[in-house]
């Protein structure tokens, strides 16, 4: 049914894309005769006022809507939860699809903000001048949102990989916090034989976990040129990820709870997961959702594939992109600005997000915050260091939602039936290899 | 399911024993009493008792204790929910989920349920309303319309119109909710209330029912008389028709409330305006909450909320179910 709809989607992608390149065509008329000082536009936009229609689900935003009505008082935002992630998308190429009710700003993470971009279906924000903010953001963010010259989206915010690990369960147990991928092991062996009960943590195949933990080791399976795709599960980065999860899986070392569910925050609460490597926004869903455990977790940097490295990867993070659909579009470019730089991200920041944002990640206040939660811990001196040695030069696919899609029917495999880690890869590689050549791209080739 | 019901309406008279269980619950024990009755009876045993009728049946160990499992089994989850709508998000995780945790946070967890991201529950139930009374509502009365005339005027084409609706009653809703979705797009309705309105008026079970219903209940002979004392054919039906037709219209009400209240994926596709949605998608919005990074996970607050979500329906049904039974009794003890 949903693979269903993705295909129907994404044939409807493909007529969004042709009716993008014909607006493109009328906007560069008009700009021809304007002029190519967007930056005013957007000023006069401000001025004039009208409503912006944000579609997003980051909780933090509703107080930079009302403080931008505030600055801009003839300025109506209304934001709209139309959805969290793929259903999100999914709404958002229908209404593109239907030719209206589309919003005006959308949050795309940034595995799925390829999807948006190749059809041309976002607006390219260089025009407007958002090129400037090329070292506001941290690279990795920015790196996902840019393509050669063009900038589809603003960094929203980030999610630098840490470690999340329960200390008073390591600390019953006399385990130590483990600094390698191979301690990990150990420690995930030692927890579950002095407590069959408790696991070093959750997994039941997550396509985002997976590429991220894939990424700090190196590995880069996918590389993007335009329409010509790449998809390589075989690099020694992807092998020296199999070649340690495949020894929890085969000792059954992972407890087979998927993230996110209500059994998850259980574990989370009791004890029963011991850690997860996860991105820096997880504090605020602990916090949040786990109350009972404060005081109980600690943060330490992600565990290293080499002895002595210091690498790591992006898990999550979001980005606001302006739909080439939108109605009010120096508006929504005006908006999007003010809640991704300066005050509105500082003010998010606040609230709890994690910075995207090199000024906020430098901050000493930002730095020196001690989590309650975290025993007093200045937890974001390890996410600012974790946020600077993300690996570079990664991309996922620009179909990513559906290739994440189907990755538990292929990688999936793995975790319940003798099927290894590297053959459900290959399976997920033939497949996204095989939709990527169907839907118009050279895959492979 | 339509048939045994009307059967079952029209009373024991009718010799055809219904096709399929009755839909109400009285009408399919009333049938396995006497199916199980029948299996067993035919022993010897029989002839030296009076036989037990449908309305005294035979009482049965087995039966019964079938009978009572199936309750345990649909009270569960209800008393799930009930225990569970006073833990605090803390006690959903620390505690059993089929009892009690140590403090209640019952009268709390309604209070922040009904206040929380700025009472946008209430809202919600306000929409649900407004589709139920509009939606469900509108749809009763079509069907009660549409029903009466198709079973007392003879006319053109209303073979043609049987089949459309036997037809239209094969066809699931979502079948049909993208192309409608489509239709309302090109309109420039979705994300308004009509969206989810204008689609729940029709409802060709509804017709249907009230059709057959309509045809067994209301005589000719009676319309006839009426006729001939020179009453219009609307003076007709409000005052005679009406009342007899009162049963079946309760019986449709209530299944069309059910459907709309409980209705998910039209509004799903058709409304992304959180203003706009019904209790369901709001809960299912909180759910997703807990799922994105930086959300607040409100466990406790969705199982508050779906406990609130419920009450109004249960209470329909109490409310309603004597009309219901009276509808399933009506036909019984005619001529």
């Amino acid at each position: 049914m949903r693979t269903h709809i993705t295909r129907r989607l994404l044939g409807a992608l493909a007529v969004v894309s042709t009716l993008a390149l014909t607006a493109t065509a009328c906007g560069s008329d008009a700009s021809d005769g304007g002029g190519d000082s967007g930056p005013k536009d957007v000023a006069a936009a401000l001025e004039k006022g009208g409503k912006v229609t944000v579609w997003a689900w980051e909780p933090t935003l509703k107080k930079v809507a009302e403080d931008f009505e505030k600055k801009y008082p003839k300025v109506d935002v209304e934001l709209v939860n139309a959805g969290t992630g793929d259903k999100q998308y999914t709404a958002l190429q229908n209404a593109m699809a239907a030719g209206s009710g589309a919003p005006d700003v959308a949050q795309v993470e940034y595995y799925a903000l390829g999807q948006f971009t190749i059809g041309k279906s976002v607006e390219d924000l260089a025009s407007y001048g958002a090129q400037k903010y090329g070292t506001t953001f941290t690279s990795g963010p920015w790196n996902a949102v840019t393509e050669d010259k063009a900038v589809y989206a603003l960094p929203m915010d980030s999610g630098p990989m840490a470690f999340f690990y329960n200390k008073k369960v390591f600390d019953k147990h006399g385990i130590k916090v483990p600094t390698t991928w191979d301690e990990y092991v150990e420690a995930a062996r030692a927890l579950h034989k002095a407590d069959p009960k408790i696991f070093i943590t959750n997994d039941t195949g997550d396509a985002g976990a997976t590429t991220s933990l894939i990424w700090q080791a190196g590995g880069r399976p996918y590389r993007t040129d335009g329409t010509d795709v790449t998809i390589d599960f075989g690099d020694e980065g992807t092998r020296k990820y199999t070649a340690t999860w495949q020894k929890l899986l085969d000792e059954k070392l992972v407890a087979p709870i998927s993230s996110w569910s209500d059994a998850w925050y259980k574990g989370l609460a009791d004890g029963s997961l011991a850690t997860l490597s996860i991105g820096a926004w997880m504090p605020a869903n602990l916090t949040s959702g786990v109350a009972s455990a404060s005081g109980d977790w600690r943060v330490a940097p992600l565990p290293q594939w080499t002895k002595g490295d210091k690498t790591s990867a992006e898990n999550g993070g979001s980005s606001l992109a302006v739909p080439k659909a939108a109605k009010n579009k120096e508006l929504a470019y005006a908006f999007t600005e003010f809640a991704t730089t300066g005050a509105g991200a500082s003010a998010r920041v606040t609230a709890g997000a994690f910075p995207a944002t090199r000024a906020d990640l430098e901050s000493k206040a930002f730095l020196d915050t001690a989590f309650p939660y975290f025993g007093g811990q200045q937890a974001n001196r390890i996410f600012a260091e974790s946020a600077r040695n993300v690996g570079e030069d990664w991309s996922y696919l620009p179909y990513q939602v559906y290739a994440n899609s189907i990755f538990n029917d292929t990688v999936g495999k793995a975790y319940v039936s003798p099927t290894t880690l590297t053959d459900g890869l290959k399976q997920w590689q033939e497949a996204g290899v095989t939709y990527g050549n169907d839907q118009g791209f050279t895959v492979n080739k | 399911m339509t048939t045994s019901l009307t059967s079952a309406a029209s009373g024991s008279g009718t010799p055809t024993a219904p096709r399929t269980p009755g839909a109400a619950p009285e009408a399919r024990t009333r049938t396995d009493a006497r199916a199980d009755g029948g299996t067993r009876t035919r022993t010897a045993k029989r002839r030296k008792r009076p036989p037990h009728t449908p309305l005294n049946p035979r009482p049965s160990v087995p039966l019964t204790l079938v009978t009572g499992l199936v309750l345990v089994y649909t009270l569960l989850p209800l008393a799930w929910l009930v225990i569970n709508a006073t833990k605090d998000q803390n006690g959903l995780l620390d505690s059993f989920g089929l009892w009690f945790a140590e403090d209640s946070h019952f009268w709390d967890n309604i209070g922040r349920t009904l206040s929380y991201d700025d009472g946008v529950f209430v809202r919600w139930l306000l929409n649900t309303l407004l589709y139920v009374v509009a939606g469900a509502g509108g749809a009763t009365v079509l069907a009660v319309l549409g029903g009466y005339a198709l079973a007392t005027y003879d006319f053109p084409g209303r073979r043609a119109v049987f089949a459309v609706v036997l037809g239209a009653v094969a066809v699931p809703g979502t079948a049909l909710a993208v192309p409608t979705f489509l239709m309302f797009s090109n309109m420039g309705l979705t994300n308004t209330p009509w969206a989810v309105i204008i689609p729940s008026l029709i409802s060709p079970f509804g017709l249907y029912l009230m059709w057959v219903f309509a045809a067994e209940s209301v005589p000719t002979e009676l319309l006839e008389a009426a006729r001939i004392d020179g009453s219009g054919e609307l003076r007709t039906f409000f005052t005679i028709a009406l009342p007899l037709l009162m049963p079946g219209t309760v019986t449709v009400l209530l299944f069309s409330m059910v459907a709309t209240w409980n209705n998910y994926f039209l509004p799903l596709i058709m409304i992304k305006d959180p203003d706009w949605y019904p209790l369901t998608l709001g809960l299912n919005a909180w759910n997703a909450q807990a799922q994105t990074a930086g959300g607040e996970a409100v466990f406790d607050l969705i199982i508050t909320g779906s406990l609130l979500t419920i009450v109004p329906i249960v209470a329909v049904f109490l409310l309603l179910q004597r009309y219901w039974q009276s509808g399933l009794a009506a036909g019984s003890v005619k001529e």
